[in-house]
Protein backbone atom coordinates (compact mmCIF):
# COMPACT_ATOMS: atom_id res chain seq x y z
CA UNK A 1 0.00 0.00 0.00
CA UNK A 2 1.32 3.17 -0.65
CA UNK A 3 1.34 5.72 2.22
CA UNK A 4 -0.23 9.52 2.00
CA UNK A 5 3.56 11.20 2.58
CA UNK A 6 4.93 9.25 -0.56
CA UNK A 7 2.54 10.51 -2.81
CA UNK A 8 -0.92 12.41 -2.03
CA UNK A 9 -3.44 10.57 -4.57
CA UNK A 10 -6.39 12.58 -3.91
CA UNK A 11 -8.01 14.94 -6.22
CA UNK A 12 -8.00 18.55 -5.28
CA UNK A 13 -12.28 19.85 -5.51
CA UNK A 14 -13.00 23.10 -6.26
CA UNK A 15 -16.77 24.41 -6.17
CA UNK A 16 -17.84 27.98 -7.70
CA UNK A 17 -20.55 29.76 -7.32
CA UNK A 18 -22.42 26.27 -7.66
CA UNK A 19 -26.81 26.68 -7.83
CA UNK A 20 -28.66 23.38 -8.42
CA UNK A 21 -32.76 23.88 -8.52
CA UNK A 22 -35.53 21.19 -9.41
CA UNK A 23 -37.71 23.01 -10.86
CA UNK A 24 -38.26 26.14 -9.02
CA UNK A 25 -37.30 25.01 -5.36
CA UNK A 26 -33.44 26.17 -5.52
CA UNK A 27 -31.72 23.26 -3.43
CA UNK A 28 -28.25 24.63 -3.32
CA UNK A 29 -27.97 28.78 -3.44
CA UNK A 30 -24.33 30.15 -4.75
CA UNK A 31 -21.86 27.39 -2.69
CA UNK A 32 -18.51 27.80 -2.56
CA UNK A 33 -15.87 25.38 -1.17
CA UNK A 34 -12.22 24.18 -1.79
CA UNK A 35 -11.45 20.42 -0.72
CA UNK A 36 -7.72 19.73 -0.34
CA UNK A 37 -6.07 17.05 -2.16
CA UNK A 38 -6.37 13.94 0.49
CA UNK A 39 -8.43 15.91 2.93
CA UNK A 40 -11.33 14.29 4.32
CA UNK A 41 -14.32 16.41 4.78
CA UNK A 42 -17.86 15.79 6.14
CA UNK A 43 -20.96 17.18 5.58
CA UNK A 44 -23.23 17.74 7.79
CA UNK A 45 -27.22 19.01 8.01
CA UNK A 46 -30.50 18.25 8.56
CA UNK A 47 -31.84 16.16 5.80
CA UNK A 48 -33.07 17.85 2.90
CA UNK A 49 -30.97 20.33 3.22
CA UNK A 50 -29.14 19.56 0.14
CA UNK A 51 -25.66 17.90 1.16
CA UNK A 52 -26.91 14.81 -0.96
CA UNK A 53 -27.26 16.92 -3.66
CA UNK A 54 -23.57 18.38 -3.63
CA UNK A 55 -22.47 15.15 -3.28
CA UNK A 56 -24.34 13.95 -6.65
CA UNK A 57 -22.97 17.00 -8.46
CA UNK A 58 -19.57 16.19 -7.61
CA UNK A 59 -19.95 12.77 -8.67
CA UNK A 60 -21.78 14.25 -11.60
CA UNK A 61 -25.24 12.23 -10.97
CA UNK A 62 -26.47 15.36 -11.41
CA UNK A 63 -25.64 18.74 -13.45
CA UNK A 64 -25.18 21.87 -12.02
CA UNK A 65 -27.60 24.41 -12.78
CA UNK A 66 -25.36 27.68 -12.30
CA UNK A 67 -21.65 27.84 -10.95
CA UNK A 68 -18.68 24.84 -11.84
CA UNK A 69 -16.78 22.19 -9.85
CA UNK A 70 -13.15 21.45 -10.69
CA UNK A 71 -11.33 18.35 -10.00
CA UNK A 72 -7.77 19.02 -10.15
CA UNK A 73 -8.66 22.11 -12.29
CA UNK A 74 -10.22 20.24 -15.08
CA UNK A 75 -14.13 21.08 -14.73
CA UNK A 76 -16.80 18.25 -14.62
CA UNK A 77 -18.25 16.94 -17.60
CA UNK A 78 -19.13 13.46 -17.14
CA UNK A 79 -18.46 10.53 -14.84
CA UNK A 80 -15.06 10.41 -13.24
CA UNK A 81 -13.95 6.54 -12.53
CA UNK A 82 -11.43 7.81 -10.78
CA UNK A 83 -14.25 9.05 -8.40
CA UNK A 84 -16.11 6.89 -6.00
CA UNK A 85 -19.34 6.84 -4.60
CA UNK A 86 -21.09 4.70 -1.88
CA UNK A 87 -24.40 4.92 -1.31
CA UNK A 88 -26.18 4.44 1.88
CA UNK A 89 -27.37 1.20 0.11
CA UNK A 90 -24.52 -1.19 -0.61
CA UNK A 91 -26.48 -1.28 -4.10
CA UNK A 92 -24.79 -4.80 -5.01
CA UNK A 93 -25.76 -6.74 -7.87
CA UNK A 94 -27.67 -9.77 -6.87
CA UNK A 95 -26.81 -11.98 -9.55
CA UNK A 96 -23.07 -12.04 -9.19
CA UNK A 97 -20.91 -13.38 -6.69
CA UNK A 98 -19.25 -11.87 -4.48
CA UNK A 99 -15.89 -11.07 -5.72
CA UNK A 100 -17.56 -10.34 -9.43
CA UNK A 101 -19.33 -7.79 -8.05
CA UNK A 102 -15.94 -6.27 -6.44
CA UNK A 103 -14.25 -6.78 -10.05
CA UNK A 104 -16.97 -4.63 -11.35
CA UNK A 105 -15.19 -1.85 -10.04
CA UNK A 106 -11.61 -2.17 -11.69
CA UNK A 107 -11.86 -2.06 -15.34
CA UNK A 108 -10.05 -5.40 -16.36
CA UNK A 109 -12.47 -7.40 -13.72
CA UNK A 110 -9.89 -9.11 -12.76
CA UNK A 111 -10.66 -11.88 -9.55
CA UNK A 112 -6.91 -11.31 -8.38
CA UNK A 113 -7.11 -7.64 -7.64
CA UNK A 114 -10.84 -8.40 -6.32
CA UNK A 115 -9.68 -10.42 -3.99
CA UNK A 116 -6.74 -8.33 -2.85
CA UNK A 117 -9.70 -5.56 -2.17
CA UNK A 118 -11.69 -7.90 -0.27
CA UNK A 119 -8.67 -8.65 1.85
CA UNK A 120 -8.60 -5.30 2.89
CA UNK A 121 -12.08 -5.50 3.90
CA UNK A 122 -11.39 -8.71 6.04
CA UNK A 123 -14.00 -10.55 3.54
CA UNK A 124 -11.89 -12.31 1.78
CA UNK A 125 -13.62 -15.75 2.79
CA UNK A 126 -16.62 -14.67 0.87
CA UNK A 127 -15.61 -14.29 -2.32
CA UNK A 128 -17.77 -17.00 -3.58
CA UNK A 129 -20.64 -16.40 -2.06
CA UNK A 130 -24.10 -14.27 -3.03
CA UNK A 131 -24.58 -10.82 -1.86
CA UNK A 132 -27.92 -12.06 -0.51
CA UNK A 133 -26.48 -14.27 2.53
CA UNK A 134 -24.05 -11.36 3.45
CA UNK A 135 -25.18 -9.12 6.61
CA UNK A 136 -25.91 -5.08 6.43
CA UNK A 137 -22.32 -4.89 7.28
CA UNK A 138 -20.41 -6.82 5.09
CA UNK A 139 -22.52 -5.80 1.70
CA UNK A 140 -21.28 -2.08 2.81
CA UNK A 141 -17.95 -3.69 2.79
CA UNK A 142 -18.25 -5.02 -0.45
CA UNK A 143 -19.57 -2.08 -1.71
CA UNK A 144 -16.20 -0.27 -0.08
CA UNK A 145 -13.95 -3.02 -1.56
CA UNK A 146 -15.36 -2.23 -4.92
CA UNK A 147 -15.36 1.53 -4.54
CA UNK A 148 -11.27 0.61 -3.62
CA UNK A 149 -10.62 -1.82 -6.22
CA UNK A 150 -10.36 1.24 -9.41
CA UNK A 151 -7.74 2.93 -7.27
CA UNK A 152 -10.02 6.18 -6.74
CA UNK A 153 -8.72 9.47 -6.09
CA UNK A 154 -12.19 10.88 -4.59
CA UNK A 155 -14.53 9.19 -2.78
CA UNK A 156 -18.14 10.59 -2.17
CA UNK A 157 -19.68 8.36 0.78
CA UNK A 158 -23.83 9.23 0.52
CA UNK A 159 -24.25 8.05 4.56
CA UNK A 160 -22.91 4.37 3.97
CA UNK A 161 -23.33 3.47 7.42
CA UNK A 162 -26.40 5.02 8.06
CA UNK A 163 -28.20 1.74 8.25
CA UNK A 164 -25.75 -0.22 10.15
CA UNK A 165 -26.01 -0.89 13.77
CA UNK A 166 -24.29 1.23 16.50
CA UNK A 167 -21.47 -1.53 16.48
CA UNK A 168 -20.82 -2.16 13.12
CA UNK A 169 -20.67 1.33 12.55
CA UNK A 170 -17.93 1.69 14.62
CA UNK A 171 -15.84 -0.75 12.85
CA UNK A 172 -17.01 0.65 9.74
CA UNK A 173 -15.71 3.84 10.70
CA UNK A 174 -12.42 2.45 11.88
CA UNK A 175 -11.88 0.77 8.44
CA UNK A 176 -12.71 3.53 6.46
CA UNK A 177 -10.54 5.57 8.42
CA UNK A 178 -7.21 2.98 7.71
CA UNK A 179 -7.76 2.90 4.40
CA UNK A 180 -8.20 6.37 3.35
CA UNK A 181 -4.71 7.35 5.70
CA UNK A 182 -2.99 3.85 3.69
CA UNK A 183 -4.29 5.26 0.05
CA UNK A 184 -4.29 9.04 0.56
CA UNK A 185 -7.84 9.53 -1.41
CA UNK A 186 -9.61 13.20 -0.85
CA UNK A 187 -13.03 12.21 0.69
CA UNK A 188 -16.59 13.53 1.05
CA UNK A 189 -19.11 11.98 3.80
CA UNK A 190 -22.62 12.83 3.93
CA UNK A 191 -23.85 12.17 7.39
CA UNK A 192 -26.67 13.11 10.08
CA UNK A 193 -24.18 11.86 12.61
CA UNK A 194 -22.41 14.84 13.39
CA UNK A 195 -20.15 12.59 15.85
CA UNK A 196 -19.25 10.42 12.91
CA UNK A 197 -18.31 13.55 11.74
CA UNK A 198 -16.26 14.87 13.97
CA UNK A 199 -14.66 10.97 14.28
CA UNK A 200 -13.60 10.66 10.96
CA UNK A 201 -13.01 14.30 9.52
CA UNK A 202 -10.66 16.96 9.10
CA UNK A 203 -13.17 19.45 7.93
CA UNK A 204 -16.56 19.93 8.84
CA UNK A 205 -19.41 21.52 7.02
CA UNK A 206 -22.36 22.62 7.77
CA UNK A 207 -25.41 22.67 4.94
CA UNK A 208 -28.45 24.62 5.85
CA UNK A 209 -30.71 25.59 3.49
CA UNK A 210 -28.57 25.38 0.35
CA UNK A 211 -25.81 27.68 2.31
CA UNK A 212 -22.84 26.56 4.13
CA UNK A 213 -23.06 28.16 7.08
CA UNK A 214 -20.44 26.53 9.43
CA UNK A 215 -16.75 25.34 8.09
CA UNK A 216 -15.45 24.05 11.20
CA UNK A 217 -11.53 22.53 10.99
CA UNK A 218 -11.28 19.48 13.63
CA UNK A 219 -7.95 20.03 14.79
CA UNK A 220 -7.74 16.91 17.40
CA UNK A 221 -4.82 14.44 17.44
CA UNK A 222 -5.91 10.83 15.34
CA UNK A 223 -6.85 8.42 16.20
CA UNK A 224 -9.52 10.35 18.20
CA UNK A 225 -10.65 9.47 21.52
CA UNK A 226 -13.99 10.91 22.90
CA UNK A 227 -12.69 12.96 25.33
CA UNK A 228 -13.89 16.58 26.50
CA UNK A 229 -11.85 17.94 23.09
CA UNK A 230 -13.88 15.92 21.50
CA UNK A 231 -17.01 16.77 23.07
CA UNK A 232 -16.36 20.57 22.60
CA UNK A 233 -16.42 19.68 18.79
CA UNK A 234 -19.31 17.63 18.75
CA UNK A 235 -21.56 19.96 20.59
CA UNK A 236 -19.95 23.08 19.43
CA UNK A 237 -21.66 21.88 15.78
CA UNK A 238 -24.34 20.24 17.27
CA UNK A 239 -25.94 23.57 18.75
CA UNK A 240 -24.98 25.16 15.28
CA UNK A 241 -27.05 22.53 13.85
CA UNK A 242 -29.71 22.34 16.55
CA UNK A 243 -30.40 25.81 16.74
CA UNK A 244 -31.13 26.60 13.62
CA UNK A 245 -33.40 23.24 12.94
CA UNK A 246 -35.55 24.85 15.97
CA UNK A 247 -36.57 28.01 14.19
CA UNK A 248 -37.65 25.57 11.17
CA UNK A 249 -39.32 23.54 14.25
CA UNK A 250 -40.96 26.54 15.19
CA UNK A 251 -41.54 27.53 11.75
CA UNK A 252 -43.68 24.52 10.92
CA UNK A 253 -45.67 24.93 14.23
CA UNK A 254 -46.16 28.39 13.16
CA UNK A 255 -48.06 26.77 10.18
CA UNK A 256 -49.91 24.03 11.28
CA UNK A 257 -51.74 26.86 14.17
CA UNK A 258 -52.32 29.29 10.87
CA UNK A 259 -54.43 26.39 9.21
CA UNK B 1 -28.40 -30.86 -11.13
CA UNK B 2 -29.73 -34.66 -11.50
CA UNK B 3 -29.26 -35.14 -7.64
CA UNK B 4 -31.28 -32.01 -6.49
CA UNK B 5 -34.53 -33.90 -8.00
CA UNK B 6 -36.09 -35.63 -5.35
CA UNK B 7 -38.33 -38.68 -5.95
CA UNK B 8 -40.61 -37.24 -3.12
CA UNK B 9 -41.06 -34.49 -5.85
CA UNK B 10 -41.31 -36.13 -8.54
CA UNK B 11 -43.45 -38.45 -6.65
CA UNK B 12 -45.89 -35.53 -5.10
CA UNK B 13 -46.04 -34.16 -8.78
CA UNK B 14 -47.62 -37.06 -10.39
CA UNK B 15 -49.72 -38.48 -7.65
CA UNK B 16 -52.73 -36.72 -9.78
CA UNK B 17 -52.11 -37.75 -12.87
CA UNK B 18 -51.42 -41.14 -11.52
CA UNK B 19 -55.00 -41.33 -9.84
CA UNK B 20 -56.44 -39.91 -13.08
CA UNK B 21 -55.23 -42.91 -14.77
CA UNK B 22 -56.75 -45.54 -12.03
CA UNK B 23 -59.89 -44.26 -12.22
CA UNK B 24 -59.72 -43.95 -16.11
CA UNK B 25 -59.12 -47.88 -16.02
CA UNK B 26 -61.71 -48.42 -13.19
CA UNK B 27 -64.45 -46.70 -14.85
CA UNK B 28 -63.77 -47.62 -18.45
CA UNK B 29 -63.33 -51.90 -17.09
CA UNK B 30 -66.11 -52.89 -19.01
CA UNK B 31 -66.14 -51.35 -22.20
CA UNK B 32 -64.52 -52.44 -25.69
CA UNK B 33 -62.92 -50.25 -28.19
CA UNK B 34 -65.83 -49.26 -30.00
CA UNK B 35 -67.13 -47.27 -27.00
CA UNK B 36 -66.51 -43.48 -27.44
CA UNK B 37 -64.16 -43.54 -24.42
CA UNK B 38 -61.67 -46.22 -24.75
CA UNK B 39 -60.00 -47.77 -21.58
CA UNK B 40 -56.54 -47.26 -21.04
CA UNK B 41 -55.49 -50.77 -22.93
CA UNK B 42 -56.83 -49.46 -25.85
CA UNK B 43 -54.77 -46.81 -25.54
CA UNK B 44 -51.70 -48.62 -24.84
CA UNK B 45 -51.72 -50.91 -27.99
CA UNK B 46 -52.49 -48.40 -30.12
CA UNK B 47 -49.38 -46.76 -28.81
CA UNK B 48 -47.09 -50.44 -29.53
CA UNK B 49 -49.15 -50.18 -33.08
CA UNK B 50 -47.84 -46.91 -33.85
CA UNK B 51 -44.32 -46.92 -33.01
CA UNK B 52 -44.10 -49.92 -34.99
CA UNK B 53 -44.88 -48.67 -37.77
CA UNK B 54 -43.02 -45.68 -37.24
CA UNK B 55 -46.32 -42.49 -37.41
CA UNK B 56 -45.63 -41.94 -33.86
CA UNK B 57 -41.89 -41.13 -33.07
CA UNK B 58 -42.00 -39.14 -36.91
CA UNK B 59 -45.38 -37.34 -36.24
CA UNK B 60 -43.82 -36.30 -32.96
CA UNK B 61 -40.74 -35.94 -34.47
CA UNK B 62 -42.73 -32.86 -36.92
CA UNK B 63 -44.72 -31.34 -34.32
CA UNK B 64 -42.15 -30.78 -31.46
CA UNK B 65 -39.54 -29.37 -35.27
CA UNK B 66 -42.52 -27.14 -35.73
CA UNK B 67 -43.19 -25.95 -32.62
CA UNK B 68 -39.35 -25.04 -31.63
CA UNK B 69 -38.74 -23.42 -34.91
CA UNK B 70 -41.34 -21.06 -34.48
CA UNK B 71 -41.33 -20.93 -30.56
CA UNK B 72 -37.29 -19.80 -31.72
CA UNK B 73 -38.23 -17.06 -34.24
CA UNK B 74 -41.73 -15.57 -32.19
CA UNK B 75 -39.13 -15.52 -28.98
CA UNK B 76 -36.10 -13.71 -30.59
CA UNK B 77 -38.42 -11.30 -32.63
CA UNK B 78 -40.02 -10.74 -28.77
CA UNK B 79 -36.95 -10.00 -26.91
CA UNK B 80 -35.44 -8.43 -29.40
CA UNK B 81 -38.64 -5.80 -29.91
CA UNK B 82 -38.85 -5.63 -25.91
CA UNK B 83 -34.78 -4.92 -25.25
CA UNK B 84 -35.52 -2.06 -28.33
CA UNK B 85 -38.27 -0.59 -26.74
CA UNK B 86 -37.09 -1.15 -23.04
CA UNK B 87 -34.13 1.01 -23.50
CA UNK B 88 -35.10 3.08 -26.33
CA UNK B 89 -37.79 5.95 -25.49
CA UNK B 90 -38.35 6.87 -28.65
CA UNK B 91 -39.13 3.37 -30.45
CA UNK B 92 -41.34 2.51 -27.24
CA UNK B 93 -43.51 5.48 -28.70
CA UNK B 94 -43.38 4.85 -31.98
CA UNK B 95 -43.89 0.90 -31.73
CA UNK B 96 -46.18 0.84 -28.82
CA UNK B 97 -49.26 1.53 -30.35
CA UNK B 98 -49.39 -0.76 -33.09
CA UNK B 99 -47.73 -3.68 -30.90
CA UNK B 100 -50.59 -3.45 -28.79
CA UNK B 101 -53.24 -3.25 -31.79
CA UNK B 102 -51.89 -6.60 -32.78
CA UNK B 103 -51.84 -8.07 -29.39
CA UNK B 104 -55.64 -7.36 -28.98
CA UNK B 105 -56.30 -9.87 -32.06
CA UNK B 106 -56.08 -13.08 -31.18
CA UNK B 107 -53.24 -14.68 -33.20
CA UNK B 108 -55.40 -17.75 -34.36
CA UNK B 109 -57.90 -15.42 -36.16
CA UNK B 110 -55.11 -15.01 -38.25
CA UNK B 111 -55.64 -18.42 -39.89
CA UNK B 112 -57.62 -17.85 -42.55
CA UNK B 113 -55.23 -14.91 -43.91
CA UNK B 114 -51.86 -16.89 -43.06
CA UNK B 115 -53.59 -20.27 -44.56
CA UNK B 116 -54.15 -18.39 -47.95
CA UNK B 117 -50.75 -16.47 -48.00
CA UNK B 118 -48.59 -19.45 -47.30
CA UNK B 119 -50.61 -22.68 -48.03
CA UNK B 120 -51.26 -25.15 -45.83
CA UNK B 121 -47.28 -26.27 -45.80
CA UNK B 122 -45.20 -25.82 -43.06
CA UNK B 123 -44.31 -21.64 -43.26
CA UNK B 124 -48.01 -21.50 -42.74
CA UNK B 125 -47.43 -23.15 -39.43
CA UNK B 126 -44.44 -21.93 -37.86
CA UNK B 127 -45.60 -18.12 -39.41
CA UNK B 128 -48.74 -18.87 -36.52
CA UNK B 129 -46.71 -20.59 -33.97
CA UNK B 130 -44.12 -17.74 -34.24
CA UNK B 131 -47.27 -15.23 -33.52
CA UNK B 132 -48.09 -17.09 -30.84
CA UNK B 133 -45.18 -16.92 -28.86
CA UNK B 134 -43.87 -13.54 -29.47
CA UNK B 135 -46.03 -11.56 -26.98
CA UNK B 136 -45.72 -12.91 -24.21
CA UNK B 137 -41.99 -12.70 -24.21
CA UNK B 138 -42.08 -9.11 -25.44
CA UNK B 139 -44.22 -7.89 -23.11
CA UNK B 140 -42.35 -9.59 -20.04
CA UNK B 141 -38.99 -8.71 -21.80
CA UNK B 142 -40.41 -5.09 -21.89
CA UNK B 143 -41.51 -4.87 -18.49
CA UNK B 144 -38.37 -6.55 -16.96
CA UNK B 145 -36.42 -4.16 -18.42
CA UNK B 146 -38.29 -1.06 -17.73
CA UNK B 147 -38.70 -1.86 -14.09
CA UNK B 148 -35.19 -3.29 -13.20
CA UNK B 149 -33.92 -1.13 -10.22
CA UNK B 150 -32.72 2.29 -11.24
CA UNK B 151 -30.30 2.48 -8.44
CA UNK B 152 -28.28 -0.67 -9.39
CA UNK B 153 -28.54 1.13 -12.94
CA UNK B 154 -27.04 4.30 -11.19
CA UNK B 155 -24.40 2.57 -9.27
CA UNK B 156 -23.16 1.26 -12.76
CA UNK B 157 -22.95 4.63 -14.12
CA UNK B 158 -20.64 5.96 -11.46
CA UNK B 159 -18.68 2.81 -11.67
CA UNK B 160 -18.02 3.99 -15.64
CA UNK B 161 -19.97 1.44 -16.89
CA UNK B 162 -20.86 1.30 -20.89
CA UNK B 163 -23.87 1.12 -22.29
CA UNK B 164 -23.21 -2.41 -23.52
CA UNK B 165 -21.78 -3.48 -20.06
CA UNK B 166 -24.72 -1.87 -18.28
CA UNK B 167 -26.72 -3.96 -20.50
CA UNK B 168 -25.26 -6.81 -19.98
CA UNK B 169 -24.18 -7.21 -16.08
CA UNK B 170 -27.17 -5.02 -14.97
CA UNK B 171 -30.08 -4.21 -17.22
CA UNK B 172 -30.43 -8.05 -18.62
CA UNK B 173 -30.27 -9.77 -15.54
CA UNK B 174 -32.09 -7.76 -13.69
CA UNK B 175 -35.01 -8.52 -16.23
CA UNK B 176 -34.17 -12.12 -16.27
CA UNK B 177 -36.73 -13.44 -13.49
CA UNK B 178 -38.96 -11.73 -15.87
CA UNK B 179 -37.80 -13.02 -19.41
CA UNK B 180 -38.38 -16.70 -17.75
CA UNK B 181 -41.94 -15.80 -17.18
CA UNK B 182 -42.71 -14.69 -20.60
CA UNK B 183 -40.68 -17.93 -21.90
CA UNK B 184 -43.32 -20.29 -19.98
CA UNK B 185 -46.13 -18.39 -20.94
CA UNK B 186 -45.14 -18.39 -24.68
CA UNK B 187 -44.20 -22.04 -24.39
CA UNK B 188 -47.82 -22.97 -22.97
CA UNK B 189 -48.71 -20.62 -26.24
CA UNK B 190 -46.68 -22.55 -28.38
CA UNK B 191 -48.24 -25.81 -27.67
CA UNK B 192 -51.58 -24.44 -28.25
CA UNK B 193 -51.28 -22.83 -31.46
CA UNK B 194 -49.28 -25.85 -32.69
CA UNK B 195 -52.79 -28.08 -31.69
CA UNK B 196 -54.87 -25.54 -33.64
CA UNK B 197 -52.46 -25.49 -36.80
CA UNK B 198 -52.28 -28.81 -37.14
CA UNK B 199 -55.87 -30.00 -36.73
CA UNK B 200 -56.83 -27.10 -39.22
CA UNK B 201 -54.46 -27.73 -42.14
CA UNK B 202 -51.82 -30.53 -41.86
CA UNK B 203 -50.55 -33.58 -43.58
CA UNK B 204 -48.37 -34.67 -40.85
CA UNK B 205 -47.91 -34.07 -36.95
CA UNK B 206 -49.63 -35.21 -33.59
CA UNK B 207 -52.70 -32.54 -34.92
CA UNK B 208 -53.11 -34.58 -38.04
CA UNK B 209 -52.90 -37.96 -36.32
CA UNK B 210 -55.49 -36.88 -34.31
CA UNK B 211 -58.04 -35.50 -36.87
CA UNK B 212 -57.38 -38.04 -39.32
CA UNK B 213 -58.18 -40.73 -36.56
CA UNK B 214 -61.44 -38.77 -36.54
CA UNK B 215 -62.47 -39.73 -39.65
CA UNK B 216 -61.89 -43.86 -39.25
CA UNK B 217 -63.59 -43.02 -35.35
CA UNK B 218 -60.14 -44.51 -34.41
CA UNK B 219 -61.14 -43.27 -30.30
CA UNK B 220 -57.28 -44.60 -28.85
CA UNK B 221 -55.69 -42.62 -31.50
CA UNK B 222 -57.27 -39.29 -30.27
CA UNK B 223 -57.35 -39.84 -26.79
CA UNK B 224 -53.40 -40.78 -27.20
CA UNK B 225 -52.28 -37.18 -28.93
CA UNK B 226 -54.26 -35.99 -26.50
CA UNK B 227 -52.14 -37.34 -23.79
CA UNK B 228 -49.21 -36.93 -26.19
CA UNK B 229 -49.69 -33.00 -25.96
CA UNK B 230 -50.12 -32.49 -22.38
CA UNK B 231 -46.90 -35.00 -21.62
CA UNK B 232 -44.78 -32.33 -24.30
CA UNK B 233 -46.18 -29.56 -22.40
CA UNK B 234 -45.48 -30.66 -19.39
CA UNK B 235 -41.56 -31.43 -20.65
CA UNK B 236 -41.01 -27.99 -21.89
CA UNK B 237 -42.05 -26.91 -18.82
CA UNK B 238 -40.00 -29.06 -17.09
CA UNK B 239 -36.97 -27.91 -19.09
CA UNK B 240 -37.89 -24.38 -18.81
CA UNK B 241 -38.01 -24.58 -15.19
CA UNK B 242 -34.23 -26.52 -15.00
CA UNK B 243 -32.91 -23.55 -17.11
CA UNK B 244 -34.46 -20.82 -14.76
CA UNK B 245 -32.97 -22.35 -11.70
CA UNK B 246 -29.95 -22.34 -13.30
CA UNK B 247 -30.19 -18.76 -14.51
CA UNK B 248 -31.76 -17.39 -11.37
CA UNK B 249 -29.51 -19.33 -9.04
CA UNK B 250 -28.71 -16.27 -7.32
CA UNK B 251 -32.03 -15.71 -6.17
CA UNK B 252 -33.26 -17.50 -2.78
CA UNK B 253 -36.56 -18.18 -3.80
CA UNK B 254 -34.27 -20.64 -6.28
CA UNK B 255 -31.45 -21.67 -4.17
CA UNK B 256 -33.27 -24.50 -1.83
CA UNK B 257 -36.27 -25.76 -4.24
Amino acid sequence: MKKMSEEVQGFKIEIKNLSKSFGVTEVLKDINLTVEPGEFIALVGQSGCGKSTLLRLISHLEKPTDGKIALDDLEVKKINPAVRYLFQEARLLPWKTVWENVALGSKDRSKEKAEIALQEVSLADKAEEWPSVLSGGQKQRVSLARALIGEPKLLLLDEPLGALDALTRINMQILIEKLWKEQGFTVVLVTHDVGEAVYLADRVVLVEDGKISLDKKITLARPRVKDNNFAYFERFILNKVMKNGEDIANEVADQTYAI
Amino acid sequence: MKNKIQVTDIILAWSIPLIGLVLWFVVTLHQNSASLFPPPTDVFTAVKRLIKDGTLAENIEISAARGAVGFIIGGVIGFLLGVINGQILIAEKILNTPIQMIRNVPHLALLPLILIWFGIGETAKVVLISLGTFFPIYLNTFHGIRYVDSSLIEMGKTYGLTRFELFKDIIFPGAMSSIMIGIRQSLGRMWLTLIVAETVAAKSGIGFMATNAREFMLMDVIVLSLIIYALLGSLSDFVAGLIEKRILRWHANYRKA
